[in-house]
């Protein structure tokens, strides 16, 4: 047969590789170098800093003092003796759990009401995931125009739905507790979406076998949710609420573009009041102080996180 | 359906609806004022006797005239853009094959060190913008726009190695090794086998560096002063502000057409991006 | 085309022995097929000649050649996945000169050699397709001319049927040993199902917790088990085993009948049997119970062929069973190893 005789002069085996591409074929070779750039970039860009950070906040360093002489604890009792800077910790919690309770609940009730099946449900969604698809920079000036001391738009609606009485007229970025709640709807509005995506993603994850069996086995409303669905979701819903709460916790763009930390300093968050004393005020060693006090929440969420991700893989 | 049933039907739809359609206000409506305030002339702009949602008179192209003819918006769009593609590509060149070390070549350590890259993503800029300030002057970096291109992967790079990483996971291991038995040495494989079976995860990748880049604003205010090198969001931020004159027109014109472009890619990009924050694969 | 030959392979992964120093030889132009339940350690013995997997200690020869070191690529060997493993962003007629390219082989000569493969597996109107557009069974025709296009020494088989749906596997069965008798490769096949075993394999290699339990012909295995093991994994159902003098005594169930189906009656031993159950499979009835004198540990059953189907019998009743002594298999009662008689 035609076939057979090809076969029989079958190419012999290629020659023993050299050495260089036996390099190529060696694991133990190969990951350490796949991963070096990547380890390098990070170690050079965030453990180092992180580092050199926690020497400036120990340290003496200003823009007037260019010595790193060592002074211990003492720029962390400053600023905890400091009456800004306590407002300015209660501040951050405060931003932050309040946000992140509003966007979560909010993202609950979006993604319930877009599990339904409706026309026009692809550009519903984009125009719910707008606030957290665009840079928030942008979108935070945008609310400050809404917002405005003299042609809040705000304002103007209130008044003609008459939630609010005809002369009164809120200085939402000029009065303190306005402020804040500014700062608040602000972290919400951009949270929500956010929410509303990860439960979305945890609702449709749950197979429809398991909520057939459910009610073929006669569970109620409650027992459906806190039994099967909570359950189920939680990994997805904690991972996500997490990286929620970090970035609410950790950000200052929003204060800094809504009120620069204001008005007289009451709506400052660690970040930019870091900012604000690390940079325009040059005082380095009491920025870094201050933004080094998130770490510790930072390490709790990371741990958090970390088991959140572990037991997602079981 | 009895009537009863049919009512209660009704009212939970109406409900549902009407909350929906709150909800959608709340979310788009910043952005439907971006729009209205960019076209319309500064007189119906401050005017408050008339129901503002709508123009009262001719739309005017006045404030984009003045976005593009005398500020230095282009150019902020340039350098941004600019800083997007290298970040790209510095972010593709680490992340692709460290993304692949975790997933395939390290063993069971590297789902462990791959959570370790990932938590760094969680490291703050407003942790970092101190002593990175130094690093940037060390670097003669300074008030110049390769200082964000040197200093965004530090963010772009977790992530999208963890991204990856769950991508690499889902890519049949029988093709891969039929790549090494058909001839290819395990770093051939990776090119000519690896990479081109990840296309999704790549462009998901390429997106998310480019709109993490492109969202970025702490590290650009502290780093840059200059007006000629910052990218958009500084600059629009700060620049289109002369003390404490707002040109309202301007700012939401330049702020809508910053975000909304990229919003849109966004969100074609939403689904990979869930799943690689989750890790969860449907 | 080379015999493949292993000297005291083993592996570990952990404190976990997946192999325990195996010794065979697998002959030029053979087709041998390793068989055994999942986690029998067939498949990494496989990958180990393959190269994809590295053993902890041991020799290999591919043609006389040591090839232990030598990644996958220099080995000589070609290899079909379970899953097949096409590069799925690749034509067919690219996935097929994959293997080529990656040789240098020029290029003149890569499109006649894709041709020749394709039409061999008659896939040659496939070669613009995508593998997602293709069935599994053209899928699996794409990874054998993938394998067999730059004319390996070595065929490497990883279950490449268990995807297949039943009907299209019997007659893929088929083709795939007619093909390999036509091109007379050296040929390994790993599987867990032991009808593709008997039916396809020149000979059979039974492993067991990472141990080679018997090697030998279909014939062999199936009529002379080495051990209890070998004696129970193959055949449907089973061989019986029952306690006898100390002894494990064994028969086959189609070989214990009732007494009137013998015609010559000499050389038989004579055991009555209780019936508990009957199972009524079309061709054949399985019928299940317990041999008179012997405890009711074990059940037995014995496999009646349709044409014997005028026995009427019930269960509960008793009646007169017999086995030809030939068929009696002995085994050792704590080794499991086959022993001389009872």
């Amino acid at each position: 047969m035609e076939t057979t005789t090809t076969t029989t002069t079958a190419a012999a085996p290629p020659a023993k590789p050299s050495r260089f591409q036996y390099m190529l074929d060696n694991p133990g070779f190969l990951a350490p170098l796949f991963m070096a750039p990547a380890v390098v970039y990070i170690v050079l860009l965030v453990a180092f800093p992180t580092v050199l950070s926690v020497y400036y906040s120990l340290s003496a360093y200003n823009i007037y003092n260019l010595s790193f002489k060592f002074v211990g604890l003492k720029n962390y009792i400053d600023i905890f003796q400091d009456d800004v800077f306590l407002q300015t910790l209660g501040n951050t919690f405060i931003f932050t759990i309040a946000a992140n309770v509003i966007g979560l609940a909010l993202g609950k009730a979006t993604a319930l009401l877009l599990l339904r099946d409706f026309r026009g449900k692809v550009f519903v969604r984009f125009l719910i995931i707008l606030p957290w698809a665009v840079p928030i920079a942008l979108a935070t000036l945008a609310w400050r125009w809404m917002f405005d001391s003299l042609y809040s738009v705000i304002n103007w609606s209130l008044q003609h739905a008459h939630l609010i009485g005809p002369n009164t007229w809120p200085n939402w970025l000029g009065e303190e507790h306005l402020a804040m709640i500014s700062v608040i709807i602000v972290h919400a509005w951009r949270l929500f979406p956010f929410g509303a995506v990860i439960f979305l993603a945890g609702l449709t994850s749950i197979p429809k076998d398991v909520m057939d069996a459910c009610v073929v086995d006669g569970a109620g409303f409650w027992r459906k949710n806190f039994q099967i669905v909570i359950p189920m979701i939680t990994p997805i819903i904690a991972i996500a609420g997490l990286f929620g709460i970090v970035f609410t916790f950790t950000d200052m763009s929003v204060v800094y573009l809504l009120t620069k930390g204001g008005p007289t300093n009451s709506t400052h968050v660690l970040g930019s009041l870091a900012f604000q004393v690390g940079i325009l005020s040059g005082d380095v060693s009491h920025g870094a102080a201050i933004s080094l006090v998130m770490f510790p929440f930072l390490l709790v969420a990371s741990i958090l996180l970390l088991r959140f991700l572990r037991r997602r893989e079981v | 359906m009895p009537p009863k049933l049919r009512l209660k039907k009704l009212l939970d739809n109406t409900t549902a609806y009407t909350i929906l359609t709150i909800l959608v206000i709340f979310a788009a409506f910043p952005f439907y004022w971006m729009l209205i305030t960019t076209f319309k002339t500064d007189g119906d702009l401050y005017n408050l006797h008339v129901v503002p949602f709508w123009f009262h008179a001719m739309p005017t192209l006045d404030h984009l005239d003045l976005l593009f003819n005398q500020t230095r918006f282009l150019r902020w769009f340039w350098n941004s853009m600019v800083i997007g593609v290298l970040v790209v590509a510095i972010t593709l060149v680490t992340a692709l094959p460290a993304g692949y070390a975790l997933a395939r070549l390290v063993g069971t350590r590297g789902e462990t060190l791959g959570i370790g890259i990932f938590l760094t993503y969680l490291v703050p800029p407003t942790l970092l913008f101190l002593p990175l300030s130094r690093v940037v002057a060390d670097l003669h970096l300074q008030d110049s726009l390769w200082s964000l291109v040197v200093v965004y992967p530090s963010f772009t790079i977790p992530f999208c190695t963890w991204l990856m990483m769950g991508f690499y996971k889902s890519i049949p291991r029988d093709s891969v090794e039929a790549a090494l038995v058909d001839g290819c040495t395990v770093f051939g494989s990776f090119f000519k086998v690896v990479l081109p079976m990840s296309m999704s995860g790549i462009l998901t990748v390429v997106i998310f560096a480019f709109t993490l880049a492109m969202q970025e604003f702490i590290y650009a205010l502290t780093f840059i002063s200059s007006e000629s090198q910052k990218p958009i969001t500084l600059g629009v931020a700060t620049d289109l502000v002369r003390g404490d004159i707002y040109y309202w027109g301007s700012l939401m014109g330049a702020a809508l057409i910053a975000s909304v472009p990229f919003a849109l890619l966004y969100n074609f990009f939403l689904d990979s991006f869930i799943t690689g924050i989750t890790g969860e694969t449907r | 085309m080379a015999q493949v030959e292993a000297k005291q392979i083993k592996k570990q992964f952990g404190d976990v022995t997946a192999l325990h120093g195996i010794d065979l030889t697998v002959k030029e132009g053979e087709f041998c097929v390793f068989l055994g339940p999942s986690g029998c350690g067939k498949t990494t013995f496989l990958r180990i000649i393959c190269g994809l997997e590295s053993a902890s200690s041991g020799e290999l020869y591919i043609g006389d050649k040591p090839v232990i070191g030598l990644p996958p690529r220099a080995r000589g060997v070609a290899m079909v996945f379970q899953t097949y493993g096409l590069y799925p962003h690749l034509k067919v007629r690219d996935n097929i000169a994959f293997p080529l390219k990656t040789q240098g082989t020029p290029k003149d000569e890569i499109k006649p050699k894709v041709e020749w493969a394709a039409g061999l597996l008659g896939i040659g109107h496939l070669l613009d397709r995508k593998p997602r557009q293709l069935s599994g069974g053209e899928r699996q025709r794409v990874a054998l001319a993938r394998a067999l296009v730059r004319e390996p020494a070595v065929f490497l088989l990883d279950e490449p049927l268990s995807n297949l749906d039943a009907k299209l596997r019997t007659s893929a069965r088929n083709e795939l040993k007619e093909f390999q008798r036509r091109i007379g490769t050296t040929t390994i096949y790993v599987t867990h199902d032991q009808v593709e075993a008997m039916g396809m394999g020149d000979r059979i290699v039974v492993m067991e917790h990472g141990r080679v339990r018997q090697v030998g012909t279909p014939t062999e295995i199936y009529d002379e088990p080495a051990n209890t093991f070998v004696a129970t994994f193959l055949g449907t159902p089973p061989m019986n085993l029952v306690e006898s003098n100390g002894h494990l005594m064994g028969f086959r169930p189609e070989n214990f009948l009732h007494k009137s189906i013998y015609e010559n009656l000499t050389d038989l031993m004579d055991i009555n049997f209780r019936v508990a159950r009957v199972e009524y499979l079309g061709s054949e009835r399985v019928v299940y119970g317990f041999l008179e004198g012997i405890p009711h540990e074990g059940e037995v059953m014995s496999k009646l062929p349709v044409h014997v189907g005028h026995l009427d019998l019930r269960e509960g009743e008793q009646y007169p069973f017999a086995i030809k002594r030939q068929d009696l298999k002995y085994f050792d009662k704590s080794t499991g190893e086959r022993t001389a008689k009872g």
